[in-house]
C-alpha cells in the first residue's frame, strides 16, 4: 500500500466567473479503520487564498504549519498579503527542498489574485507545479475526481452553481473511492465573501 | 536547514530531514509515492539561421494523465530555452536554478548568456547528484559563436549534435528526424520536421501525448509557439452543460463577509527591471 493511501483523502478545486471553490472529504483513517469524521484538509493562507493538502495526515498539518509561519514572516516583511502565484512558489520550493526525503502530500492551491482574477494549481509531493485553467484535484479519490470534473465542468460558472458542481463531482468520486468520503467541506470565495459549506455525505 | 526551535527560510540546497522517517516508513511496507513524470517527446534540431526546440503537451503520474496542456519548454535567457523530460519537479527546478544563475552571471559580465555556459552549470549539477536528479534535456540557443544544440542525461553526460531527441518519445521522434533533417533547412522546413517529429510521439509514444510546443531562436529573436499544432481537440463536450436532478444536502453553511481590498498608491520610482 502506498502512504498516500494511509489515512486517504480527496481534494478539488475549480475555477468559476470571478470566483473559485475548493473542497475536501472530511475522513481520517488509519488504511480501512475511520478515526475521525470532521478532518480539516482544507486551510485559509488569508482572506482569498486557501490551500488544501491531501495525502499523509501528519503531513499535511507540519506543512500547513510551516506554510503559515512563511506566510506571516512574508506579511511582516512586504506588509502584504502573498499572491497566489507568488504562494504556489513558496509551497513547491518547501517541497523540491525536500526532494530525496518528502512530505507526504499533494497540495491543491486555490485563491483570488489581483483584479480577483481566479488561480488555482496543483503539485507532486516534490512540487512539480501543474498549472490547471479549469479544475486540479488530488487524493485517493483522484481518479474519480478526474473523470467527475471533467464531465460536469463548464467555464464561467457563478458562485452558486460552481459550488453545486463542484460537491456533486466531489461526492460522486469520494463514493467510489473506500478511503475517503463522509461528507465534505466546500469553500466559494468570491471578491465579497466566503462561504464554507459543510456536506452531507454516505456514511460508510 | 533545521535552525534550534524554528525552521527559517531556506538558503538552499536539498534538507534530508525526513529521509530517516520516510525509510522507516519504506521498511514498514508503505510504498513511496510517484512523482509527476513528463513521459514526454522533445526535440531539437539546428537550422540555417538558428535552432527549432519543440515539445508535447502532457505529464502523466504513472498510467494517469495529470495534465493535457503543460509546458515543457522552459526559460533560460533571453537567447536559450530548454526542453525537460523526466521527473516535472526535476526539470522544472534544474531550469530555474540554472536560469537564475545565468541571469546573475549577465549582470556581472555585462554580455549575453552563452549557450555552452548554460550546459555547464546543468551538467555540473546533475552529475553532482549521480542521476538522482532525473532530468533529461534538450538545450538550444543562439549566442554570439552561432546556433548551439545540446542533450544533457540524467547523469550530468552531454552531447553536441545538429538534431536530437529525449523522452520516452524519442524513438519515435528520431526516425522522423532521421529520415527527414538535412543541413541547411529554413526556418519553415526546420518547424514542419519538428512538429512531425513531435506528432509522431504523440501519436506513438502513450506516455506524449497533446499539443505541439515550438520555440524558434534565432540570432536577437526568439518566438515561442505555444500550442502551434492542436491535433487532439476536445470532441466529448456537451453543448448544454450537465445539469443536477438532486441538489447536495447541505449541513451547514458560514458566511464570513470579506474587507474590500485596500487600495495600493505607488509612490516614488518603481524597481528597475531589465
Amino acid at each position: 500500500m502506498s502512504i498516500f493511501e494511509y489515512n486517504g483523502s480527496a481534494t478539488v478545486a475549480m475555477v468559476g466567473k470571478n470566483c473559485i471553490a475548493i473542497g475536501s472529504d472530511r475522513r481520517l483513517g488509519v488504511q480501512l479503520q475511520t478515526i475521525a469524521t470532521d478532518f480539516q484538509r482544507i486551510f485559509q493562507i488569508h482572506d482569498r487564498l486557501f490551500i488544501g493538502l491531501s495525502g499523509l495526515g501528519s503531513d499535511a498539518q507540519t506543512l500547513y504549519q510551516r506554510l503559515v509561519f512563511r506566510h506571516k514572516l512574508y506579511q511582516l516583511r512586504e506588509e502584504r498579503d502573498m499572491k497566489p502565484e507568488t504562494f504556489a512558489n513558496l509551497v513547491s520550493a518547501i517541497l523540491y527542498e525536500k526532494r530525496f526525503g518528502p512530505y507526504f502530500c499533494q497540495p491543491v492551491i486555490a485563491g483570488l489574485g489581483d483584479d480577483n482574477k481566479p488561480f488555482i494549481c496543483t503539485m507532486d509531493s516534490i512540487g512539480a507545479k501543474e498549472l490547471a485553467k479549469d479544475f486540479v484535484v488530488a487524493g485517493t479519490a483522484s481518479e474519480s475526481l478526474y473523470g467527475a470534473c471533467e464531465s460536469m465542468y463548464k467555464p464561467d460558472m457563478e458562485p452558486e452553481e460552481l459550488f453545486e458542481t463542484v460537491s456533486q463531482a466531489l461526492q460522486a468520486s469520494v463514493d467510489r473511492d473506500c478511503l475517503s468520503g463522509w461528507g465534505g467541506h466546500v469553500y466559494i470565495v468570491t471578491p465579497t465573501e466566503i462561504k464554507e459549506h459543510i456536506l452531507k455525505g454516505r456514511m460508510d | 536547514m533545521t535552525n534550534g526551535a524554528f525552521e527559517v527560510p531556506a538558503k538552499g540546497g536539498f534538507s534530508f530531514d525526513n529521509c530517516k522517517r520516510n525509510e522507516m516508513l519504506l521498511n514498514k511496507g508503505l510504498k513511496a509515492p510517484g512523482f509527476l513524470k513528463t513521459g514526454t517527446t522533445i526535440v531539437g534540431l539546428v537550422y540555417q539561421d538558428g535552432v527549432i526546440l519543440g515539445a508535447d503537451t502532457r505529464a502523466t503520474e504513472g498510467p494517469i494523465v495529470a495534465d493535457k496542456n503543460c509546458e515543457k519548454i522552459h526559460y533560460m535567457a533571453p537567447n536559450i530555452y530548454c526542453c525537460g523530460a523526466g521527473t516535472a519537479a526535476d526539470t522544472e527546478a534544474v531550469t530555474d536554478m540554472v536560469s537564475s544563475q545565468l541571469k546573475l552571471h549577465r549582470y556581472h559580465t555585462g554580455r549575453e548568456s552563452r549557450v555552452i555556459t548554460a550546459l555547464t552549470l546543468l551538467k555540473s549539477h546533475l552529475f553532482r547528484y549521480q542521476g538522482h536528479v532525473s532530468a533529461a534535456l534538450v538545450l538550444g540557443g543562439v549566442d554570439v559563436s552561432g546556433p548551439h544544440l545540446h542533450t544533457i542525461y540524467p547523469h550530468g553526460s552531454t552531447d553536441t549534435l545538429p538534431f536530437a531527441t529525449m523522452g520516452s518519445g524519442s524513438l519515435a521522434a528520431m526516425s522522423v528526424f532521421e529520415s527527414k533533417y538535412r543541413e541547411g533547412l529554413t526556418r519553415d522546413e526546420g518547424v514542419k520536421i519538428v512538429c512531425e517529429a513531435i506528432a509522431s510521439g504523440i501519436f506513438n509514444d502513450l506516455g506524449s501525448g497533446s499539443n505541439v510546443d515550438v520555440c524558434v531562436i534565432t540570432k536577437g529573436n526568439v518566438e515561442y509557439l505555444r500550442n502551434h499544432v492542436q491535433p487532439n481537440p476536445r470532441t466529448y463536450t456537451s453543448a448544454k452543460g450537465y445539469t443536477f436532478s438532486k441538489p447536495t444536502e447541505v449541513l451547514s453553511t458560514k458566511v464570513t463577509a470579506l474587507a474590500q481590498r485596500a487600495v495600493v498608491t505607488e509612490r516614488g520610482d518603481a524597481m528597475e527591471e531589465e
